[in-house]
């Protein structure tokens, strides 16, 4: 009994502290740079999209709300021909972030995407596709992967020897 | 007392109760974010003042669905009940001097009558709703209602016998000198807890327990019906705080600077705001708890109660004599 | 069976099996590369090391590869044995050290037997961090796209198109670490079976280039069990689906037919669902808005069905149901075969002998399993591009098991001894056709004679089996080659006699039918296969309706017909004026079609029928085998839909019935049976609509489909309600019984943690063996043990070279023969130019070298054609490609004059 009166006594002093709330729109917040937020896609450092249509991002989601269809340049280069995210179902967990192989797909500290209408919240490639790199920066997926797309000839990327010669007899 | 004031009487108690009790969504509010280090409704008019506005308009706009697998009629007239009767025992309440609708001489009796009328409302809302949780909720809410009742008029007997009145205004009058809360701290203390569960209010909100049984005996109710339990709810917060007020802090006597009235308000606000600090701080006790609390400690506590209280008042006329 | 331990637990296993095929039969998982159970083992790749102990008392073991070890009585493995499952790792961190970073950007991904391995070793960190080897890619063809860089040297590429499939031009190049894998040179692949390569290589080196174009991973495909449409085998494969599109067909293994592979026509055919001379809406022809809705359709079907003679045209390459309702339709009386009476006669006697029930017809399966095959007048590499696969490892698998018999150390399953036990031997196969097939280098005797001479070198054989039967006159060496073909028919246990229709010879057809029924006579199991032209010409000849000639006879007679034309190009299957004729005729014509083409084109109205992948139906092949084909996906145009449901719908609005009752496939199939007894016991060829596990219907999409909240997003943020399939026990979503399905509902091969084609191992009873509770089809002719049917014995007329008069064939082709699978834009790309082909000696006759025009008179239209000169073919004869686009119908088996330099400037 004398427990619970203490109880009440002591909330009843929470009258006098510090307020939690912020009054935000006219007080911002303070995000930290990893916030899981707006989710945006990133291009390399030769400003190229980051985005070659993997699909993982898509497969990761827990709410199926990535739709992309990949395709290919004239030489080779896989992008998204349509990405597709209905904001209206994500649940900004950033597994996609997690999944995504080359550093596309970034999720980032910017939450003020509110509509009035819902089918405003369906976001095409030309409203996630930022110009910047994003969170990390320098990392350019084609000049690592063994395919040629277009960005470096077979053996030009890293840590690649030249093309094998299938005529040579040396050892 | 004119017919004309009488009237005027009834409908300015029924405005202001309403407004009160519609207040009371803001206060609540507000009161319960500052306890937790929030601010609460802050944006829609003064102080967010205006959000009793908004959510009125809300419930009155909200789709009032019927599910098509209750009991339609006892549905709709189960809300009806609990308003109905808590306002009906506002009747018996001495507001000020002469401000009172009816001075009954059965007053208390009168007040506990309507208040057990109210359980009709869970039971047959809970019932007609055709779902197990309001089911269970409504057994919940019977059950808690008979147990709490029977001390609940006990603990004021205390009252009763050293005014030898169940007249309201007697009770107030005789409190000139000393509030009973001073003579009766017993009775006080045990009127507050089964007030605070007949009005099924924190901790004691056992019949409609979200986290165990959704909404309880209103989880299929919605729109101004879910309205109806809404003001009922608060309603009967003041209902018990006005009485409360009357029965043990001397209802509206106070020092002359200022009316009798407004000491009424403002010790009835005080006991609001304890409602309101209730459920801030304290949790919910689980149900069986509760009713062998009741069954098993505060009734044999109110029967010592009356017991003593009887023997005390017979001693002391027993002297005079 | 034999008791062996692994890991210290007993198991009873079969013999004769290696112990990586009995790990995986038991269901213990063991990584392997270069074992497939197709092409065998050959312990290249060391991937699948297990510990292998003497006896009970052997704590050290040894390491050994799972898969060259052969099962014994008591052997003693461990599997789990710590230092096989580092062995296991090292190898493929070794593998994977000159892999690139390639998996988000290869079409193996996600489907890769590679990524399966490496998880299953616990290989999941590189170490190595030098510098890695590449390699330049070919160009291979328009099927196939080439990534050396990700090859890991596993050889299963090479033995499979090489060795399996007898391809010349993909072979391993260069030495030690540097080999490769390709042609000689870029080009496109030559095997019509290079399409397996994307299967067969565990990682990404080959992969689809027609998936590659609309790319969508294994698990974001909505997959239904098919039927391939493309030739009359009836292939089992898997149809993918996403927006609509059909994105790639993958094998469905099955131990009767397929088996592992498919042929390119079958794998990359599909595009023609996706073509954009698809039919989509209704239309009523002359009227100023063509294109109508299904209420206004109706309006107009309900004028033009009542008061009218109907008579319905039927096809071979539409489903049972759809003929079957057609039939009804229109009625038994008016329903008439959308085929040329050439074709039909021919038909009509292949259903003949195969409803005597005496000879049982030949399953690719037991083609494989024979060791005595006579191909008699059918190019079955063109026809039957699957069968021909079957019937070239019958001759491999023959000639290994002759070679065993001397030597009974080696195992079967040991591809490499046993590679080098039979170097050249054959396996017996007398390949006897018209001209040169790929088949004639593993055949050990190969006749070219014209058809005639076909089926008299077919009766002189039947007379070699039997003396009773007539005698035919032959010359002296072709009598040695028939003393010789049917020394080999009788002394081989399980011979299979293989003719077919595309030589429009009747006689070779009892010829063939003689042979087996000879061969049966002398005690042997012999089967008999006939090659139809197309998926459901078996199907429609067992209606045994009268032929598209009779229907114009009867059109010129009568006034007031409605002709009701079934998903066929008539103008494919008859002359042009024949088809013209027919159109003049009649009052009124509906016709029903997935593409547009010249019969569209006549049609009053037109009707869009759903193609394999938008609608269920049931194709009888070759073997009289009624299999079913489930919807892939639900068009977006709410009028395409199949042809028996519109059929339907036609027979309500007839009658004048507005509340038309719901049929499902199997209703369909039901009435058929009542209508057609010979169709007895269709309607079960595949569970029933209402089929269900546990109460759950079967999901079409695996657990792992992605997007369902944004893929139609753009068009309205609420999702639709997935839409509903009533004709089959699948449904639209990934939602359902997520266990293993019964085998004729397989919708895709997945198992955890074997997400690649390799899958199927986990469906298999055994490792390469039936699937579980394998349901293929149903059979529709009944074998008779004891049938004494009568032997044919009118013999045609040996074969007279004229003058200046040849006699036309048809030479198809895999690549452009075939209507529906020439909408692909690979296959038009590979299908020949119109040619004419002529011997040697005829074109010296008439002065004519390789590449010259000619002019070809086939009734009374002139031809300009290239000339080709075919060493080959016997004199008399010419060859003209068939069914390729914008080629008229030839007077096939008629004869032509040619007309040497009019096409000259």
């Amino acid at each position: 009994m004398l427990s619970h009166i203490r109880t009440m006594w002591l909330v009843f002093l929470h009258l006098f502290r510090k307020k939690e709330t912020i009054e935000y729109p006219e007080e911002k917040v303070d995000l930290h740079p990893r916030y899981r937020g707006r989710i945006v896609l990133t291009k390399d450092p030769d400003g190229g999209e980051r985005c070659v249509g993997c699909y993982l991002c898509a497969v990761a989601c827990p709410v199926d709300c990535i739709a992309l269809q990949a395709t290919e340049d004239e030489y080779g280069r896989r992008y998204p021909d349509f990405f597709r995210i209905n904001f209206s179902r994500c649940i900004f967990c950033g597994f996609c972030e997690d999944a995504c192989p080359t550093y596309a797909i970034q999720l980032i500290p910017d939450f003020e995407m509110a509509e009035y209408n819902r089918q405003n919240l369906v976001f095409e490639k030309e409203d996630l596709l930022i110009d910047s790199q994003g969170k990390y920066p320098g990392y350019n997926f084609y000049r690592v992967a063994g395919l040629e797309a277009g960005v470096k000839k077979k053996g030009e990327g890293v840590n690649e020897e030249a093309p094998v010669d299938v005529h040579s007899l040396l050892p | 007392m004119t017919t004309t004031q009488q009237i005027w009487i009834v409908i300015g108690v029924l405005f202001v109760l309403l407004n009160i009790a519609a207040g009371l969504i803001w206060v609540e509010r507000r009161l319960l974010a500052l306890w937790q280090d929030r601010l609460g409704p802050n944006r829609a008019g003064p102080l967010g003042i205006l959000i009793v506005l908004a959510d009125t308009l809300k419930l009155f706009f909200k789709e009032d669905w019927i599910p098509p697998f209750a009991d339609k009629w006892i549905f709709v007239t189960a809300p009806a009940i609990v308003v109905g009767s808590v306002l009906l025992s506002f009747v018996i309440i001495p507001f000020a001097p002469g401000i009172v609708v009816a001075d009954l001489n059965i007053g208390i009796i009168f007040f506990l009558a309507m208040s057990s009328l109210g359980v009709y409302s869970i039971v047959l809302g809970g019932w007609a709703s055709n779902n197990k949780y309001a089911l269970l909720g409504a057994l919940r809410g019977a059950s808690q209602m008979i147990a709490y009742e029977v001390f609940m008029g006990l603990s004021l007997m205390g009252v009763v016998m050293l005014t030898g009145s169940f007249n309201l205004g007697d009770i107030v009058m005789a409190q000139q000198h000393l509030w009973y809360v001073v003579t009766q701290p017993v009775g006080f203390i045990i009127f507050l807890i089964a007030g605070v569960a007949e009005t099924h209010r924190l901790p004691f909100d056992i019949p409609e327990a979200e986290s165990e049984l959704i909404a309880g005996y209103h989880a299929e109710y919605s729109g101004m019906k879910f309205g109806m339990f809404f003001i009922g709810e608060y309603l009967g917060i003041t209902l018990i705080s006005a009485m409360i007020v009357t029965l043990f802090f001397g209802g509206w006597l106070g020092p002359s600077f200022l009316p009798p009235l407004a000491w009424f308000a403002i010790k009835l606000f005080f006991f609001i705001g304890l409602f309101i600090l209730l459920r801030a701080s304290l949790p919910r006790p689980r149900y069986d708890q509760l009713v062998s609390y009741g069954w098993k400690i505060l009734l044999p506590l109110v029967l010592a109660n009356v017991l003593i209280t009887g023997a005390v008042a017979l001693w002391l006329r027993g002297v005079r004599l | 069976m034999s008791t062996i331990y692994i890991d210290n637990k007993t198991y009873e296993v079969k013999q004769g099996k290696n112990l990586l095929e009995a790990c995986l039969g038991l269901g213990i998982d063991v990584p392997y590369f270069c074992w497939h159970p197709a092409l065998g083992s050959v312990g290249a790749c060391r991937q699948c090391a297990v510990k292998v102990f003497k006896d009970e008392n052997d704590t050290h073991g040894k390491l050994m590869m799972s898969c060259m070890e052969n099962i014994k009585e008591g052997l003693r493995v461990s599997v789990a044995d710590k230092t096989a499952q580092a062995f296991r790792s090292q190898v493929i961190e070794w593998l994977m050290t000159n892999h690139p970073h390639d998996c988000p950007v290869c079409d193996e991904g996600g489907s890769c037997h590679l990524q399966d391995m490496t998880v299953m070793t616990g290989h999941d960190y590189r170490r190595y961090h030098f510098k890695k080897r590449t390699y330049t890619n070919q160009y291979l063809g328009p099927f196939i796209h080439h990534e050396m860089n990700r090859c890991i040297q596993c050889y299963r590429c090479v033995r499979y198109y090489h060795d399996y499939a007898g391809g010349k031009d993909l072979n391993v190049f260069a030495a030690h670490n540097h080999v490769y894998f390709g042609r000689e040179w870029d080009g496109v692949l030559q095997s019509p079976f290079s399409g397996n390569l994307a299967e067969v290589c565990p990682t990404g080196v080959f992969t689809d280039k027609t998936l590659r174009e609309h790319y969508t991973r294994k698990w974001d495909l909505t997959t239904a069990p098919s039927v391939c449409q493309h030739c009359s085998v009836g292939c089992n494969t898997i149809a993918g689906e996403r927006y609509e599109k059909v994105r790639c067909i993958t094998n469905r293994f099955n131990s009767q037919i397929n088996g592992y592979f498919l042929c390119d026509r079958g794998r990359f055919g599909y595009e023609f669902v996706n073509s954009a001379n698809r039919i989509t809406q209704p239309l009523v022809r002359h009227q100023a808005v063509e294109a109508v809705d299904e209420a206004t359709l109706m309006g107009h079907m309900r004028k033009l069905l009542s008061g009218q003679t109907l008579i319905g045209i039927g096809s071979p390459r539409a489903s049972v149901e759809s003929n079957t309702a057609l039939m009804q339709l229109v009625g038994r009386e008016n329903f008439y075969q959308g085929i040329s009476d050439n074709v039909g006669f021919i038909e009509r006697r292949i259903v003949e002998v195969m409803q005597t029930g005496a000879v049982q017809p030949a399953s690719l399966q037991d083609i494989q399993q024979s060791d005595a095959i006579l191909v008699l007048g059918e190019d079955i590499w063109n026809t039957a591009p699957v069968m021909a696969l079957s019937v070239r490892q019958s001759v491999l698998k023959t000639a290994a098991h002759q070679a065993l018999e001397h030597n009974e150390g080696i195992p079967m399953w040991h591809d490499a001894a046993i590679h080098e036990l039979v170097q050249h031997e054959k396996g017996f196969l007398a390949n006897c056709t018209i001209s040169a097939s790929p088949l004639d280098e593993i055949s050990t005797c190969v006749l070219r004679h014209a058809p005639d001479d076909l089926a008299r070198l077919g009766f002189a054989i039947a007379h070699q089996l039997n003396g009773w039967l007539p005698r035919v006159l032959v010359d002296e060496d072709t009598l040695a080659y028939i003393i010789d073909i049917a020394v080999f028919l009788q002394q081989a246990k399980r011979p299979v006699i293989i003719s077919g229709t595309s030589c429009y010879n009747e006689a070779l057809i009892r010829a063939a039918f003689d042979i087996a029924v000879a061969c049966k006579a002398t005690g042997n199991e012999v089967r008999l296969a006939y090659v139809m032209p197309e998926c459901n010409s078996m199907g429609l000849a067992m209606m045994q309706a009268p032929s598209f000639e009779s229907a114009v006879l009867r059109t010129t007679r009568e006034k007031n017909i409605t002709a009701i034309v079934l998903e066929n190009d008539l103008y494919r299957n008859v002359p042009a004026l024949v088809a013209d004729l027919f159109f003049n005729s009649v009052e009124h014509c509906i016709v029903l079609d997935s593409l547009n083409n010249p019969t569209t084109q006549q049609a009053d109205i037109l009707i869009p029928a759903a193609t394999f992948a938008e609608g269920d139906g049931t194709l009888v092949n070759y073997e009289g085998r009624a299999q079913r084909f489930f919807q892939v996906f639900m068009p977006g145009h709410t009028t395409l839909r199949e042809s028996w449901k519109w059929l339907l719908k036609m027979k309500a609005v007839r009658a004048g019935d507005t509340n038309n009752g719901v049929y499902h496939p199997e209703d369909v199939l039901a009435q058929a049976e009542q209508l057609l007894p010979q169709f007895a016991g269709i309607s079960d060829s595949a569970p029933h609509h209402d089929f269900r596990i546990n109460g759950q219907a079967l999901p079409r999409e695996p657990h792992r489909y992605s997007g369902r909240t944004a893929m139609l997003s753009n068009l309205a943020v609420s999702e639709p309600k997935p839409k509903q399939d009533d004709d089959s026990p699948f449904s639209f979503t990934m939602e359902g019984y997520p266990g293993m399905p019964p085998s004729p509902l397989i919708p895709f091969f997945w198992s955890p943690g074997w997400n690649s084609i390799q899958a199927v191992n986990k469906y298999q009873q055994e490792p390469g063996g039936a699937l579980k509770n394998e349901q293929a089809g149903k059979l529709l002719f009944a074998y008779i043990p004891d049938a004494k049917p009568g032997y044919f014995k009118d013999i045609p007329e040996a074969f007279v070279v004229r003058n200046n008069k040849w006699l036309l064939f048809p030479q198809y082709h895999l690549f452009g023969s075939e209507e529906l699978s020439a909408y692909a834009e690979g296959v038009r790309e590979l299908s020949p130019e119109p040619y004419v082909a002529l011997s040697a000696n005829d074109a010296a006759q008439l002065g004519l070298g390789h590449g010259q025009t000619v002019t070809v008179k086939v009734f009374e239209q002139a031809y300009d054609l290239q000339v080709q000169i075919d060493s080959s073919l016997p004199n008399g004869l010419v060859l003209i490609p068939a069914g390729l686009q914008n080629m008229p119908v030839m007077n096939w088996n008629g004869y032509v004059s040619l007309i040497k330099g009019s096409g000259k400037p």
